[in-house]
């Protein structure tokens, strides 16, 4: 009996060796293990034995249907593996067809260089002030210290609603409702982006409607220095710790001393090239320390209080920044033009 | 102001100094000079030669062959002007000049003839064609008056100047003088200013016999002053003053006109010459214009004026408008012999008045427009009598006949050392502010620390303190200034809530697919009354004009933001750019009255326009055009993610779609809508089938709170149950919805479609509505006999409100 079991396992084994699908293998379960399989048979014969024998004979035979059995299951295994593998290769796709679009916009290019200054200016302490664009002549040019009949006041340069009523030239007139509103006792640190409107012509180097940015902080003890100071951090960061700055005496009606601001060419670094027309340097924003006439009007004592401000123009920024030779681009909005800038 | 430098260094020493480097030291000390020009670029080898012999080519009519001593040697020259004659002297370039323009003198045959090199007109050296004097365009240039033959002529026509060209700020009309610049840069170089000091050799007799002045109008004319000279002799005035004058921009006429044009720039000071003998009276009488009354001007123009402009008269009639024009009855010319000078102060206003009534803006009323120095008015007319006695062999009369209530003080401001560093940042010791002052040659009183200084009266703009810490700053340099950052209590900056809100808006637009755009405020006739959001189209509210636009196309202040937004998609459009999301915020102007007297409304708006193709993947059949609920889909995202729930209801609005737009609600309050821009208002505009939102943004953000506190995550398992009811094909799937939500409630947190059908297997006029609803309680799992309960309310509901049966 012992033979017999042996030659079972070894005719059992060959088989699931030399099976190759699923199939065949459940034939052999069923030829060697099933219930009219020939394990099971000699199996029967077990009651002839005797009863040392018995047991021992049993162990062998658990072995056998064990073997037999992790075998089969071993090469079931396989063949499920084999089957998928084949199955899979099926399915390839051509990885390099293009993917399903996924529709992205984006900000506008000013916008995206009105939000990068107000967030270099916010990590300097300054809030965001916005203010109405229809003004009054008071809030635009009086409380400015352009007082009616002021030679640096241009009217021609203005869109009137009424005698009274503008588009505003500029966003200083929300520098002088904030002081208003502040009551003249405590310290003002803003800026005030936003849109405003001049009667020019449209061409590549004028727009009826443009941005600007403007800050302000007045408090007792702001020095001209402290302008110096802020500008030069504001420069640093906004085009790069490389660019050097430089002041120039100017003039602006609401500041005393005023100042113009430089920074060197980044395309030259200073000896000259057609960007900067040749100086080395490029105008980038107007600023001073704050007129006394304008502090008083608002409120503040000019014998306590002193204060700086500032202007800029976000497309002049954006123009030196990307080359842009058009400011007409800013405001026609050519999904080509503003694709362009969306890693910016 | 064009400032040539071998004028200025009449007044100032420059040293050795390159145009460059002064340019850049004027720069920053306030002054921006825009550019440098050269009047010649090049024009070595150029002489002065004399024509000895002038014959014509024996074979060329047109040409002249000359014989030219240039000095060591006689070249023979073919010329071909017309006016070249012996015995002139010209200037002749040399075999080796080389002229502007890179253009080379070389020894050439002309018609076999040999020729040496090339007498040259003025515009050959490089002088600008209007900056010619007429009488030497045309031709060859002869000199008028001695030079040494063999000298080079560059000096002599001052080829080797250079022009800086000054962009002056409204606040310095001191440097629209050659002396105001003098002591500019003698201030920058710590030079001493040299000043012309002009006495003109008078004869006895007296002016006052002659004339007579009276001034009806002080304010506006303090000073008038009146020279009578006699014996005047019109010629061409003399070669440096027509270099000087050329350099400045100002082409030569002769030597009256000269001079006067000379003087202005020297001194800022206009003035203007009168024919005495035209005068037709022995008087002078300034007042303001009568209304109506009449003056033909020297451009030959009739000027109707009113009671705003002043004018000289004769005592009759008015001969100027002053400090704009002189009257052509008035005018000098070639015969003129006697001439009556006037130097005066006229206010800023009164000419400003005239130059905007008229349109006449020149050299001298710029000066009186922004002010000229109350010191130099009468020391201006003097040096004009001085140079007419030298170059028009002019007698001047005795005396000047004035009218003179000027002001002419110097202003006092206070300073001290301490106050100007607290201010500067600096720490300047008071010697070093005396020096400064000393550079800008301003007077002044100091004891220890405190300093009065005496502001000369051609600085007019300096009159408070600030205004001398400026210029206290500026020579001691800005680069000089330390960096510092202020001292005060430093806040922590941060966006408003709005602000904050705003931002989140965007980018989520801008992640759906949106991109932003920037249009026009100002907007055009035709654009202004389209696409109005409803709650403001029944507000009647005025579209506002302005009084004076640009153009037809930026008149009036926008009402919506669509009209620009749609300029953009059909722009894009028209250049085959089809597929096009964008959005963009900003503000309306809403006021109900016709005439403004107070400030409109601003409304912050939100609107977007998408067209064309939203997905295009072709190769998968994976494509998807623009529609409703592509823009639905985004806006309501917009509302959920600000937490902020809106309606949308069927309706019609002007302009768009009747059947695809739907009204957007807040609560009760109506905030904008959304829907397909009218057929016939796409086919008007060029735009494809387009899409559009318009928001008041001001509204939401009232409606928007900022998640602060955490909500808890429901412990409980959510039911999910679907359910398809028929429904009569024009019953809104949004109503059922609502019915279905509220016959759910508290249970059912979530109802949404996920199925619409209508056709074949549906009987005429109706159609089928699926739903799916989320069942949850946070309290405890749901039992089927609860859901079961709410289940059959809401088919109850459903089915009586709506005549509806389920579909099985
Ligand atoms: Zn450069």
């Amino acid at each position: 009996m012992r033979e017999q079991l042996q030659a079972i396992e070894k005719d059992a084994l060959e088989k699931i060796a030399n099976a190759n699908d699923t199939k065949t293998l459940q034939d052999i379960k069923v030829t060697y293990l099933g219930k009219k399989g020939s394990l099971t048979s000699v199996l029967r014969g077990m009651g002839k034995l005797s009863k040392e024998e018995r047991p021992v004979v049993g162990e062998l035979a658990n072995q056998v249907r064990e073997k037999i059995t992790t075998t089969l299951e071993e090469k079931g295994e396989k063949l499920e593996q084999i089957a998928l593998e084949k199955q899979l290769e099926k399915e390839a796709i051509d990885v390099t067809l293009p993917g399903r679009p996924v529709k992205i916009g984006g900000p506008h290019l000013l916008t995206k260089v009105i939000e990068e200054i107000e967030d270099l200016f916010i990590g300097m302490g300054f809030e965001v002030r916005g203010g109405p664009e229809v003004e009054t002549d008071f809030y635009n040019f009086e409380s400015l210290n352009l007082p009616k009949n002021h030679p640096a006041r241009d009217m021609q340069d203005t869109f009137f609603i009424s005698n009274e009523l503008l588009m505003r030239t500029q966003t200083s007139p929300v520098q002088a409702r904030t002081m208003r509103e502040y009551g003249g006792n405590k310290p003002v640190k803003m800026i005030s982006p936003g849109k405003v409107y001049r009667r020019d012509t449209d061409d590549a180097t004028h727009s009826h409607q443009f941005t600007q940015i403007e800050g302000l902080y007045v408090d007792k003890h702001v020095r001209m220095s402290d302008l110096k100071g802020i500008l030069d951090t504001f420069a640093k960061k906004m085009y790069g710790e490389d660019r050097e700055i430089r002041l120039r005496p100017s003039f602006f009606p609401f500041t005393e001393p005023s100042v113009e601001m430089d920074i060197s060419c980044k395309v030259c670094h200073g000896d000259g090239c057609s960007v900067c027309k040749g100086s080395g340097w490029i105008e980038i924003l107007g600023a001073g320390m704050v007129h006394p006439n304008v502090l008083s009007m608002a409120g503040y004592n000019p014998e306590v209080y002193s204060g700086f401000a500032f202007g800029m123009g976000p497309e002049r920024i954006a123009m030196l920044k990307y080359g842009i030779n058009d400011i007409r681009q800013f405001y026609t909005n050519d999904i080509r033009f503003l694709k362009q800038y969306h890693n910016a | 102001m064009l400032v040539s430098l071998n004028w200025l260094k009449n007044y100032v020493n420059i040293g050795s100094i390159s145009p460059e480097e002064l340019a850049e030291k004027i720069t920053k000390s306030g002054i921006e000079v825009d550019g440098i020009e050269y009047v010649a670029e090049k024009s070595e080898n150029v002489v002065v030669g004399y024509i000895r012999s002038c014959e014509k080519h024996p074979n060329a009519d047109k040409l002249n062959l000359c014989q030219v001593d240039v000095g060591e040697e006689t070249l023979q020259i073919i010329c071909g002007a017309p006016n070249v004659a012996q015995g002139q002297k010209v200037a002749v370039a040399k075999p080796g000049a080389v002229l502007p323009g890179d253009f080379k003198i070389k020894k050439v045959k002309l018609r076999g003839v040999e020729s040496n090199g090339m007498i040259c007109s003025l515009q050959e050296l490089g002088i600008e064609e209007k900056y010619v004097p007429k009488d030497v365009a045309e031709g060859i240039f002869v000199f008028p008056e001695a030079v040494t033959v063999g000298e080079p002529v560059e000096p002599i026509l001052n080829l080797n100047d250079a022009i800086l060209e000054f962009d002056l700020t409204p606040n310095r009309a001191d440097c629209l003088s050659m002396l105001g610049v003098a002591y500019e840069v003698a201030a920058i170089l710590d030079q001493p200013v040299k000043l012309p000091n002009p006495k003109p050799a008078m004869v006895e007799e007296d002016a006052h016999q002659f004339i007579s002045v009276e001034v009806e109008a002080p304010e506006w004319n303090p000073y008038y002053g009146a020279f009578i000279i006699r014996n005047v002799t019109i010629n061409p005035s003399p070669l440096w003053m027509r270099n000087y004058l050329i350099a400045a921009g100002i082409r030569p006429i002769n030597n009256v006109v000269d001079i006067t044009n000379y003087v202005l720039l020297e001194y800022g000071q206009p003035l203007h010459a009168f024919d005495y003998d035209k005068l037709d009276s022995d008087k002078i009488v300034v007042r303001r214009a009568k209304e109506e009354e009449a003056i033909v001007t020297l451009d030959e123009q009739e000027r109707t004026l009113s009671n705003e402009h002043l004018v000289i008269t004769n005592g009759k009639e008015p001969i100027a408008l002053a400090g704009v024009m002189g009257g052509l009855n008035t005018e000098v010319t070639e015969g003129t012999t006697n001439v009556l000078l006037e130097a005066a102060f006229f206010a800023g206003n009164a000419v400003r008045n005239a130059v905007k009534s008229t349109g006449l803006r020149s050299e001298s009323s710029t000066r009186f427009e922004k002010g000229i120095d109350p010191n130099r008015v009468k020391l201006a007319g003097l040096r004009a009598c001085e140079l007419l006695e030298q170059y028009a062999d002019a007698t001047i009369l005795k005396h000047v006949v004035e009218f003179d209530e000027l002001d002419q003080t110097e202003k006092q401001v206070e300073m001290d050392t301490t106050e100007i560093n607290k201010r500067l940042g600096t720490e300047l010791e008071t010697k070093q502010i005396v020096d400064i002052l000393h550079r800008l040659q301003f007077a002044f009183e100091q004891h220890d620390d405190q300093i009065t200084v005496s502001v000369p009266t051609r600085r007019g703009d300096i009159t408070i303190f600030e205004d001398m810490l400026e210029e206290v700053a500026r020579i001691y340099g800005y680069d000089q200034l330390p960096y510092t950052l202020p001292v005060g209590a430093s806040q922590a900056g941060a966006l408003t809530n709005k602000q904050a809100m705003i931002r989140k808006v965007k980018s989520l637009l801008e992640g759906a697919g949106l991109m932003e755009s920037r249009t026009y405020t100002l907007i055009s006739d035709n654009a202004v009354s389209k696409l109005i959001s409803p709650e403001i189209k029944e507000g009647q509210f005025v579209p506002i004009e302005l009084k004076l636009p640009m153009s037809e196309d930026h008149k009036y202040l926008r009402q919506s933001l669509l009209p620009e937004l749609l300029r953009v998609i059909s722009h894009n459009q028209a250049r085959n750019q089809i597929d096009l999301a964008y959005y963009e915020l900003g503000s309306v102007f809403l006021t109900k009255e016709r005439e403004l007297t107070k400030q409109p409304d601003e409304r912050l708006r939100l609107a977007g326009a998408i067209s064309g193709k939203w997905m295009d993947h072709p190769w998968q059949q994976d494509n998807k055009t623009v529609d409703f609920y592509v823009l639905k889909g985004i806006v309501e995202k917009l509302f959920d993610y600000l937490d902020v729930s809106v309606s949308f209801n069927q309706a019609k609005i002007a302009d768009m779609h009747p059947g695809r737009t739907a009204e957007l609600k807040l609560g009760d309050k109506r905030i904008g809508f959304i829907g397909q821009v009218h057929p016939s208002l796409q086919k008007q505009w060029d735009l494809k089938e387009t899409y559009v939102f318009d928001i008041n943004m001001d509204e939401v953000f009232y409606a928007y709170t900022p998640s602060l506190t955490y909500k808890t995550i429901p412990k409980y398992p959510s039911i999910v149950r679907d359910i398809a009811f028929v429904l009569d094909k024009d019953v809104l799937a949004g109503e059922v919805k609502k019915t279905i939500a509220e016959a759910g409630a508290p249970l059912v947190k979530q109802v949404d479609v996920f199925d619409v059908y209508q056709g074949e297997h549906m009987e005429a006029g109706k159609k089928s509505v699926a739903y799916s609803l989320v069942y949850q309680d946070p309290e405890k799992t749901l039992t089927d006999e609860e859901i079961q309960a709410s289940f059959e309310k809401i088919i109850e509901d459903v089915t009586q409100k709506y005549q509806a049966y389920i579909r099985s």
